[in-house]
């Protein structure tokens, strides 16, 4: 690999000072970096490695109801909390969903936010690659692609986004609290990442240098917690990313939709929100009928950026399926298989 | 030259063996503790660290390589190209024989696959050399890349696997099918896939003058210092391999590579040792794998649902430059019994690295689709898929009529049949479902797989203090060979293992043979054994010729070797120690030898084979199509078991892989360039431990005198045969759609009309 320097900031104002200069890049866990750099995806001349940062590494419970989450807390540490566990299930199951156990306890929360695409033409340094080598074209467009995006993909780039606990995230309106050179800002999870467009370098709405430091879950989302679920659809059964995944959650009234929740992974450049279908479940009757027609209306823009036409089939049933097992009711223990389809509990139901 | 065959001395028994037991690991806790030393564990004094850069193109020329930038790098210390690779003494672009490919070593600037080495950067760390090796900066004169059926080359093998006929005839095909009420015919479509075994080639290469030692992970040890020999000039006996342990070998590393050979000429070149160790990517084009196959399958039934005909197919790619073709139809020449079969191979020439023997070559991708074929056959015919199969049950070999030297088949579709409670299976398709509404199938497979048996040496000591010695140059892969070799040796010697040293893993012992074609336990087992009869013999004339020993006289009616003592064979009072032994005779120790090879007259008799039973349930979600392997259940008879635990690990690990060719392994080749997409364990699946819920694999008694004296089979390989029909069988079974390309996708099953 290149020759880079390496950079052990003490507090979060030296990290992004240190991260103003040109040619630098946070490292947390390096679960994804260091695979990036090892196959010369990312050359960084200068790594700022932030494990070491104090004070971002906690669980706090703030007096609304809210909850934020350091950026260095390990993703096993998140999903194992009892509290965020039964607050926020589907993000503990997404959570519990991705990678193995040993990447889990390695990856930290804003690292599995700032992790990059798994399209294999990213990762091939011979490939053209518009979002490692801006101008350089898309390989993938034409090439072996049938896991690639069916929503919200350009000409320029059909890459998604492989995280999974960014899919509830997006669905549960986490907020991202960042820092940088010009001070501090808050970014919806949803707004974090960006659709490709003509700039797919242009990953994230981060600005140079800015550093996410912490995550905020408002307390509304915790409505959702005795009806919620993520359903991840993958080529094994662990230990793989999402074929199409999706976070469903369901604010139930008197047997009726009072709010809905969707959003879709391994689909997109970032996690899907399904709004307008989330909107026509919203005072419905729950029922097959109506999961059905919110899950046409998630894929209704979706159209193949290649072999991948039935992704979008799958996408709907899986939408349709999660809306199902959430209504079922979020399971009383975390399943053995977490997010996955042969982890079905019908009936369960939280206690929570 | 001729082979000695050494049978059991008759007069001499031994009682009380270990050999049968469910031993532990010997290596085991060097393994747990990390102590266990890899290739690329070693670090000798001064030591330079190898990369090769690879070609990210299939075909063409390298016009230009960047040499300065790469020197100028910190570290770096030489880059070998084809402008300056010192000469080899083998022509790289002729095989070796036996089983060598033909290597990429920089013979010249063109490029006939991606990933073939096209230089190597020596450096002081591994850091300058992946860096000096990234700034080359390869230029390309690019030829279009062959990388599909229809831009490859087709030819007409002369042979197939490893020297094997292209074509296998036996009775009237066309007659065959003329005689059938019923055919059935398809196509099925196998994919490349890479041995990735865990640990990575590696060599750490040091010179001492005109002799060389290896640190490598090696298969085939005394084969391969014979070929080192040959590229480097010297003698076989000036190089030493050195593999106490290799994490994973499949076959792929049985065969000298490119990159290996190039890191010890470097350092030859340099006169410092050197270290190369390839990185995962690395491993998909220079080591081999299996190649992509299309097959055809047609069968003829009579009424009775007996096969009149049986014609297999095989397309079968390997590289441009070279052939190792999957001896893909064969697979159905030795199972069922027809009065006509017809087994063909084309070849199909691509810009890929050339292929090789990857664990059950031929019959891993030729069971997948001839089980299958035996599926849909038995559909055709309205019967269960076991009963069709006994139906066709055969007696002898089908195509030459030799007697099996033992083949317990019926003993393993019944028990597994049991044990898998297959009698109740319905049989439409689409019709069971379990309590959570998932769908459920059944399917099963046969399982086979042949007995070779490789020329192998071993020495056995008696030491003074009654323990003993016994030395082979054998090849651990993972599969136990430190133990059940050890197992057998202690038997031999009638001693307990723990009193019996095992040295192994070294190219300097007697010649261990080959650690591949699941002959592995058989050959350097029967060695040892052999060793251990000779010792013991020697030792017993020792005993009975002096006068002072309570076995005096005792030569012409026997002595029995049991727990360290050798007793009277006619009064087991009389007995006495070997150290009591040694220690009379003044010896310091008694040394036994064998040389062990099968004998071609019982081999030519009989066909020899292992075989078993597979049993596969799946689920399927019945919308989103995800399939999950809920049980696995094979029989198989494979001869006598030294270490039940060892064996069934074994199956255990061919029926994983089995649930892998059938739902999961794929290399993703771009179509345009031939590079592989997913070359790396993240995206190149193999199953996990959720994948395979619940295994269970039964070990049939099966008594073998004719396979060899231990009458030992081979279990390495088996279990991948059968298990992938079963799966994909089982998956039909469970929806209704029958998937005849692997890896089954979810895809396949979400487009068809059943999941409509």
């Amino acid at each position: 690999m290149n020759r880079f320097d390496y950079i052990r900031p003490a507090s979060v104002p030296e990290a992004v000072e240190a991260a103003a200069v040109p040619g630098s890049t946070y490292l947390a866990a390096g679960t994804n970096l260091l695979d990036l750099m090892k196959g010369g995806a990312a050359r960084p001349e200068r790594v700022i490695d932030i494990t070491r940062l104090p004070g971002l590494d906690r669980i706090e419970w703030l007096p609304d109801g809210s909850v934020r989450v350091g950026a260095l807390v390990r993703n096993s540490d998140l999903a194992y909390d009892d509290r965020f566990a039964r607050t926020f299930p589907a993000v503990a199951e997404a959570l519990l969903s991705g990678a193995s156990a040993q990447l889990r306890n390695a990856a930290t929360v804003g690292g599995n936010l700032m992790q990059r695409t798994r399209c294999a033409y990213f990762h091939d340094l011979a490939s053209a690659c518009n979002r490692r080598a801006p101008g350089s074209g898309c390989d993938a467009r034409e090439g072996e692609n049938r896991l690639h995006a069916v929503l919200g993909w350009s000409e320029h780039c059909i890459a998604t986004h492989p995280s999974d606990f960014c899919v509830p995230l997006v669905a549960l309106d986490a907020v991202a609290e960042v820092a940088g050179a010009h001070g501090a800002r808050e970014i919806p999870v949803d707004a974090l990442h960006v659709l490709p467009g003509a700039t797919p370098e242009q990953e994230t709405a981060l600005a140079p240098g800015e550093l996410i430091v912490s995550l905020r879950i408002p307390a509304e989302a915790a409505a959702f917690a005795r009806n919620a679920r993520y359903l991840k659809l993958r080529e094994r059964t662990s230990f793989a990313f999402a074929v199409v995944s999706v976070a469903a959650a369901l604010e139930m009234e008197a047997g009726a939709i009072r709010k809905a929740r969707i959003a879709l992974g391994g689909i997109a450049a970032k996690p899907w929100r399904a709004r307008e279908a989330e909107v026509s479940l919203e005072g419905a009757e729950a029922n097959p009928e109506a999961f059905a027609k919110a899950a046409e209306m998630a894929l209704a823009e979706a159209r193949p950026s290649g072999d991948n036409a039935f992704k979008i089939e799958l996408a709907r049933r899986i939408v349709a399926r999660a809306l199902t097992l959430a209504l079922d009711g979020t399971p009383e223990a975390m399943p053995a298989l977490p997010a996955s389809p042969f982890s079905t509990t019908p009936g369960a139901n939280h206690a929570a | 030259m001729p082979l000695e065959t050494t049978s059991p001395l008759p007069q001499h028994r031994r009682h009380g063996s270990s050999a049968g037991q469910p031993l532990t690991r010997r290596d085991g806790v060097l393994k747990v503790t990390g102590r266990a030393t890899y290739a690329a564990d070693n670090h000798p004094d001064g030591m330079l660290y190898a990369v090769t850069a690879v070609s990210s193109i299939a075909r063409g020329r390298v016009t230009a390589l960047d040499v300065e930038a790469a020197k100028a790098h910190p570290g770096v210390v030489e880059v070998l190209t084809p402008a300056n690779r010192p000469p080899l003494a083998h022509d790289p672009d002729e095989k070796m024989p036996p089983f060598g490919f033909r290597v990429e070593v920089l013979q010249d600037d063109t490029v006939r696959y991606v990933n073939q080495p096209i230089a190597i950067v020596i450096a002081e760390t591994p850091e300058a050399a992946t860096e000096g090796a990234a700034l080359l900066n390869p230029q390309y004169e690019v030829e279009p890349a062959r990388t599909g059926r229809e831009s490859g080359e087709r030819f007409d093998p002369e042979v197939i696997g490893i020297g094997a006929p292209a074509r296998t005839a036996h009775g009237d095909i066309e007659a065959g099918f003329a005689a059938a009420v019923r055919v059935t015919e398809a196509d099925y479509v196998t994919p490349p896939q890479y041995h990735n075994a865990m640990e990575p080639h590696a060599v750490v290469a040091q010179w001492d003058g005109d002799r060389v030692t290896l640190d490598m992970p090696n298969q085939a040890l005394a084969l391969s210092c014979a070929s080192h020999a040959a590229y480097f000039g010297i003698p076989a006996e000036n190089v030493l391999i050195r593999s106490p342990f290799l994490g994973g070998g499949f076959g792929s590393k049985a065969i000298l590579n490119g990159p290996q050979i190039l890191a010890i000429l470097a350092a030859r070149m340099l006169d410092r040792p050197v270290k190369l160790a390839l990185t995962r990517a690395q491993m998909y084009g220079p080591v081999g794998h299996r190649g992509r196959t299309w097959q055809k399958l047609r069968l003829g039934m009579d009424e009775e649902g007996r096969l009149t005909a049986l014609h297999h197919q095989a397309l079968c790619t390997t590289s441009s430059f070279d052939e190792f073709l999957e001896p893909a139809a064969n697979a159905s020449l030795p199972l069922y019994a027809s009065p006509a079969i017809l087994a063909e191979h084309e070849g199909l020439r691509l810009d890929v690295g050339t292929p090789g023997p990857m664990r059950a070559p031929g019959l891993a991708s030729g069971s997948a689709a001839l089980e299958v074929a035996m599926d849909e056959a038995a559909e055709a015919c309205g019967m269960d898929p076991l009963d069709f199969r006994l139906a066709n049950y055969a007696e002898t070999e089908p195509t030459t009529g030799k007697p099996f030297s033992s083949k317990a088949l019926r003993e393993c579709y019944a028990e597994g049949a049991k044990r898998f409670g297959w009698s109740g299976r319905p049989h439409e398709p689409r019709t069971m479902r379990d309590e959570s509404g998932f769908l459920v199938g059944w399917g099963m497979g046969t399982a086979v797989f042949h007995c070779p048996h490789f020329p192998a040496e071993a020495r056995a000591t008696l030491r003074a203090d009654g323990t003993a010695l016994v030395e082979t140059a054998g090849a651990d892969m993972g599969q136990g060979a430190w133990t059940a070799l050890a197992q057998i040796a202690a038997e031999a010697l009638g001693l307990d293992p723990d009193q019996v040293e095992l040295n192994s893993g070294i190219s300097s012992l007697p010649d261990g043979g080959i650690a591949g074609g699941s002959g592995h336990t058989a050959s350097a087992g029967l060695a040892l054994h052999n060793a251990g009869e000779d010792a013991i013999a020697r030792l017993a004339e020792l005993a009975t010729t002096d006068p002072a020993s309570p076995l005096f006289g005792a030569g012409n009616i026997g002595v029995v070797a049991r727990a360290g003592r050798l007793h009277r064979r006619d009064d087991e009072n009389r007995s006495e120690s070997y150290a009591e032994i040694l220690a009379r005779a003044g010896r310091s120790d008694v040394v036994g030898t064998a040389k062990a090879a099968r004998d071609p007259a019982v081999a030519s008799a009989h066909a020899m084979y292992s075989h078993g039973a597979v049993f596969a349930e799946v689920k399927v979600d019945p919308d989103l199509g995800q399939i999950r392997v809920a049980r696995l259940v094979g029989a198989f008879a494979a001869g006598r078991v030294i270490n039940p635990r060892l064996v069934r690990s074994q199956y255990f690990g061919g029926m994983i892989w089995g649930a892998s060719f059938a739902l999961h392994e794929e290399a993703i080749a771009d179509r345009r360039t031939g590079r592989i997409m997913n070359a790396d364990l993240a995206e190149y699946h193999v199953p996990v431990n959720a994948d395979v819920p619940s295994l269970d694999a039964i070990l049939i008694p099966e008594d073998d005198p004719y396979v060899n004296p231990i009458g030992v089979k081979g279990v390495g390989e088996i279990g991948i045969t059968g298990t992938v029909g079963a799966i994909a069988n089982a998956v039909w079974h469970a929806t209704g759609v029958r998937v005849r390309r692997f890896p089954v996708r979810v895809e396949d099953l979400i487009i068809s009309r059943e999941f409509a």
